[in-house]
């Protein structure tokens, strides 16, 4: 299983590997925006996507809705980990295809939560 | 003394001619005259209406400005006020939950380190033998009894550690903040700076160069995302994390 974490705060991505780990996610990757992460997606063998939405470049969900137009990276299951609060800003995210969306500050056990019930979902389809 | 410029050399022209048609009572010569001298006025009004307009241009101009500075000074000032208050708040609570954290586990290492060091030795007198039976029944119990507090407490100094770890987040949302209180700072600093070129009029102060223009010309971009929620300020949005799964799950997650 390799994870990619993208988010412009490296304080951030550093939590989320850590939490990761714990989990016993050992295999990650980083990438600080959509643009960095892109060719990292592209470039195959990642199984899940942890992103923030508000980043310079590309934003989070400017990713997502490339990834779900892509033929190759559409199944990607991608999680939101983001401090965008607003209603219809979890709507829109859900509109394009977000399989979960964890506000920020968030504790490890929401983590992991959403992170075991989108396999779930996914072992289930 | 009186400076003898072209037109008032033309004035004194068309004078001596006006007297000397009236003299003459050349009327139709008189009307063109005073015509001729009315033209001249009228070019001078001209000039004023066209000095008016330009400060009624100005003072619309500043007048917009003023709504500028009265939104920025009204609204967003306060604003970023209590953005920066809750930065405050969140660089506090995570200083308060790692220090807190530290407090408890220090002590927690301090006693493990301790308890091996008190075993040590009794294990060290056991393997050279100078331990009795009775004594060694005792070891054994307190081996059996720092397994379990061991194991109690690890799991004690793993959660502290986790909130440690947790608490770091304050970096990534407070980071935010500022970034949009920065960009305020940035609009105001533009207002201000075209106040002070539009009040204190042409030449008055250095103007901004071209580019610094160009970019105060771009400045009130809205901001498109909104950033951390702060309490009582972003009344729109989600309040944890059990908001978010119920709107979720009436979509149909």
């Amino acid at each position: 299983m390799r994870i990619l974490i993208v988010d412009d705060f490296s304080t951030m991505r550093r939590i989320i590997k850590n939490l990761l780990r714990e989990l016993g996610f050992n295999n990650t990757i980083e990438a600080d925006d959509g643009q960095t992460a892109l060719p990292k997606l592209r470039t195959g063998g990642i199984d899940f996507l942890i992103t923030d939405w508000n980043m310079p470049g590309m934003s989070g969900i400017d990713l997502l809705r490339t990834i779900r137009a892509d033929n190759n990276l559409k199944s990607l299951p991608v999680l939101m980990v983001t401090a965008e609060a607003k209603r219809e800003q979890i709507v829109e995210a859900a509109q394009a295809g977000v399989n979960g969306y964890v506000i920020k500050p968030f504790t490890a056990a929401t983590l992991e939560e959403k992170i075991n019930k989108i396999f779930e979902r996914l072992g289930n389809e | 003394m009186i400076e003898s410029t072209p037109a008032r050399l033309k004035r004194l022209e068309q004078a001596r001619a006006l007297v000397v048609a009236l003299e003459s009572g050349d009327d139709e010569r008189v009307n063109d005259l005073i015509q001729d001298i009315g033209q001249v006025q009228e070019s001078v009004l001209f000039q004023e209406i066209c000095k008016l307009t330009r400060q009624l241009h100005d003072a619309l101009t500043s007048f917009y400005l003023d709504e500028r500075l009265t939104r920025l000074t009204q609204n967003d000032i306060p604003d970023a006020r209590e953005r920066l208050n809750y930065v405050i708040t969140m660089t506090e609570q995570a200083a308060n939950t790692t220090l807190n954290a530290v407090e408890e586990l220090l002590p927690m290492v301090r006693s493990q380190s301790d308890r091996i060091a008190a075993l040590k030795e009794d294990w060290r007198r056991f393997r050279v033998r100078e331990m009795s039976v009775d004594e060694f029944r005792e070891l054994s119990h307190t081996i059996a009894l720092h397994f379990d507090e061991s194991e109690n407490q690890l799991e004690q100094i793993h959660e502290r550690l986790t909130q440690v770890l947790m608490a770091q987040d304050f970096q990534d949302l407070t980071g935010q903040i500022i970034r949009r209180v920065i960009n305020l700072v940035k609009d105001l600093e533009g207002s201000m700076v075209d106040m002070i070129r539009l009040s204190g009029g042409s030449g008055a102060l250095p103007l901004p160069d071209t580019t610094e223009q160009a970019q105060l010309q771009i400045q009130p971009q809205p901001v498109p995302l909104h950033g951390p929620a702060v309490p009582g300020l972003d009344n729109d949005a989600v309040n944890n994390q059990d908001d978010v799964d119920s709107l979720l799950s009436s979509l149909g997650f």
